[in-house]
């Protein structure tokens, strides 16, 4: 049996707004396996991106307990929190987040200069190699602006990669762009799910939520549904089928 | 993160937004550039003020009746103390480390000669006192140790003297009348200036101390002595024998206090120069104001640009920067700016030095320590007044600053 690497023991977090207090996640109980694919589905404020900000550290819980790679998060300190945010996970964004004004290699490489370890030796063929490999190798000296929203989000799901993180998270990653390039996006995500790196997601199109392996579905900030995909979909083949639809169409 | 991506990372930063970074340093350009030119105009004013005591004469040791705690001043006419022949000739007689001595003996009064008349003061002196003040005659000549003993009534004249008894004319073999006594002028004097003491050294008259004593004032009495060392670097000798040989010669006992002051060349020097650095001081402060000034400038665009940035903060946090590694990409900015904004400062200040030093009468001395000492402050500068901004940036929380607008 694989290894669990997240675990949420009763996760719960409120927002205060003014004399308001908003629970934005009512207790919530997961587990992920290594090298699964999870979808997270849910109506917009069900709190699927409050989820993913403190599974992906970037926030703390109000209370419950987060264990990631066992290991308990709340009796970690702020700079142990960087520090997994810089080694063991790969955070990607419905807005890409990249630097404007740098370029597509400087931005992927910039995880690296925050790497206290330097485990990676050389940043640029790093960089390089990340790049290629999300099939951006002829576009390493493009400043975002010169890029598409397709082609940024592949920058940023590079700089996610470059640290060789086993657990990529992704909010909305495909939110901003057309279906086309959504599909392409899925595709890259399964493979490297297939190359062993976990992956977790928030889609809500059922569609696309269809290429993971499991579904979650958040409702006011509580799980109301958890089920394995038998078949997922697979992105390239769908790729082909809307290559050919628009071959027909343009016969 | 490494040192030299530390760097960069800064100077990509600072070059990214060319105007404003330039209109941020200005301050501090302005502030460096003032701080290091006033000072320089002090240190030069400074100079001036030495230069002109120098030219009192080398060595230079002056010799007042009175204690010094009467500030060198006489304590009355016919009292014991006041000095005469005699002490001058003890003092040449027992005195190892002193080369040349003078009386001075002043007369004031009306002099008549040439085109008219003028009012000057006539000075008994010896002649040895023109090597003492290290002066120089513009013609003629000197008088002698002959002319001391023959009591004769020769005279040299300062040049301003000259100038208004004799605008046209060569005086010398001229007769001028002192107090109605007359005297040949054999010599003129070289025009010297004004003195950093305000005494102008050229409206006077030189003549024979014996020849003063005897046919203008009358009595034995000198007003001071003027003396110099053997050597600059003998002069804490000579100083040190004079008090010995004059308490001899005013037969004081012991436990009584001296009734004569000595003054040497650097406690005049001392003195001027004490003004003058007041100035130097004050300038040098006014400037720095403008330095701090420019610091809060640079202070104001940090916090403005933490606030543009919060993007690229949350962003850069997200992807693992400690908050220190914010908090010193932030600071290594300002002090780069400031730091970068002194270098041009010092540029700026060598450029005004040079049209002060060619153009105007102002002279700048512009010395190594105060370029160090204002590049030095202008990356404290940097230091102090980028750490708050630098610091608000490292405390970002990384979803507040990626969701910031
Ligand atoms: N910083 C915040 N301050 C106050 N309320 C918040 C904040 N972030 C999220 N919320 C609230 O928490 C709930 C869940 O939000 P979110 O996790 O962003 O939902 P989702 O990503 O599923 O659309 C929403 O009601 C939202 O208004
Ligand atoms: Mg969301």
């Amino acid at each position: 049996m694989s290894k669990i690497i997240i675990e949420a023991r009763d996760l719960i977090k409120t927002y205060q707004v003014g004399d308001m207090e908003v629970r934005a996640l009512a207790g919530i109980n997961l587990k992920i396996l290594e090298g699964e694919f999870v979808a997270i589905m849910g109506a917009s404020g069900s709190g699927k991106s409050t989820f993913m900000n403190l599974i992906g550290c970037l926030d703390q819980p109000t209370s419950g307990d987060y264990f990631l790679d066992s290991v308990l998060t709340s009796k970690l300190d702020k700079n142990q929190y960087a520090e997994i945010r810089n080694q063991k996970i790969g955070f990607v964004f419905q807005g890409f987040n990249l630097l404007s004004r740098t370029t597509a290699l400087e931005n992927v490489e910039l995880p690296l200069m925050y790497d206290r370890h330097h485990r990676i030796k050389d940043p640029r063929k790093k960089g390089v190699e990340v790049l290629e490999r999300v099939g951006l190798g002829d576009r390493m000296d493009h400043f975002p602006n010169q890029l598409s929203g397709g082609q940024q989000q592949r920058v940023a799901i590079a700089r996610a990669l470059v640290n060789e993180p086993s657990l990529i998270l992704a909010d909305e990653p495909t939110g901003n762009l057309d279906s086309k390039t959504s599909v392409e996006v899925f595709a890259l995500f399964q493979q490297l799910n297939s190359e062993g790196i976990t992956i977790v997601l928030v889609t809500h199109e059922r569609d696309y939520a269809n290429f993971a392996k499991r579904i979650v579905e958040l409702k006011d900030g509580k799980i109301i549904r958890d089920r394995i995909i038998d078949k997922p979909l697979i992105a390239s083949e769908e790729m082909e089928k809307l290559k050919s639809v628009e071959v027909n169409q343009e016969i | 993160m490494k040192f030299k991506s530390i760097i960069t990372a800064a100077i990509k930063s600072i070059l990214k937004s060319r105007m404003r970074s330039l209109l941020t340093a200005l301050g501090i350009i302005i502030g460096v550039a003032a701080v290091i030119v006033m000072v320089s105009i002090g240190e030069g004013a400074q100079q001036q003020v030495q230069e002109q005591i120098a030219s009192l004469g080398s060595n230079l040791i002056i010799i007042f009746p009175g204690a010094s705690n009467s500030g060198g001043v006489n304590r009355g006419a016919g009292s014991f103390n006041r000095f005469t022949m005699d002490d001058v000739n003890k003092i040449k007689d027992e005195a190892t480390y002193i080369k040349y001595i003078s009386p001075i003996v002043r007369a004031g009064g009306q002099v008549i000669g040439g085109v008219g008349n003028w009012n000057t003061s006539t000075q008994g002196v010896s002649p040895e006192y023109l090597d003492i003040r290290a002066w120089k005659l513009a013609s003629g000549e000197f008088f002698t140790d002959k002319d001391v003993l023959s009591r004769a009534k020769v005279c040299v004249l300062g040049s301003e003297v000259k100038k208004n008894l004799f605008p046209n004319e060569d005086p010398i073999g001229s007769l001028v009348r002192i107090r109605n006594v007359p005297f040949k002028v054999i010599g003129v004097l070289e025009e010297k200036g004004q003195s950093a003491m305000g005494v102008n050294n050229d409206d006077l008259i030189l003549a024979p101390w014996s020849s003063v004593l005897d046919r203008l004032t009358g009595g034995r009495y000198i007003n001071f002595i003027q003396a110099s060392a053997t050597s600059l670097a003998q002069m804490p000798q000579a100083q040190a024998e004079l008090p010995r040989i004059m308490r001899e010669a005013h037969k004081i006992q012991p436990g009584e206090d001296d009734d004569f002051t000595i003054r040497n060349q650097a406690d005049l020097a001392d003195a001027a120069t004490a003004t003058t650095k007041v100035l130097t001081l004050l300038l040098g402060s006014v400037a720095g104001v403008s330095l701090i000034v420019g610091g809060i400038g640079i202070m104001n665009i940090m916090l403005v640009s933490v606030t543009e940035r919060t993007r690229e903060i949350g962003i850069r946090l997200s992807i693992g920067a400690r908050a220190t590694d914010i908090l010193v990409q932030f600071l290594t900015e300002a002090i780069m700016l400031s730091l970068s904004g002194g270098l041009i400062g010092i540029f700026l200040a060598f450029a005004m030095g040079y049209i002060l030093n060619n153009y105007t009468a102002q002279p700048a001395v512009i010395k190594p320590a105060i370029i160090f000492i204002s590049f030095a402050f202008s990356g404290a500068v940097g230091v102090f007044f980028g750490f708050y901004p630098a610091r608000k940036a490292a405390n970002l929380n990384p979803i507040d600053a990626l969701r910031y607008e």
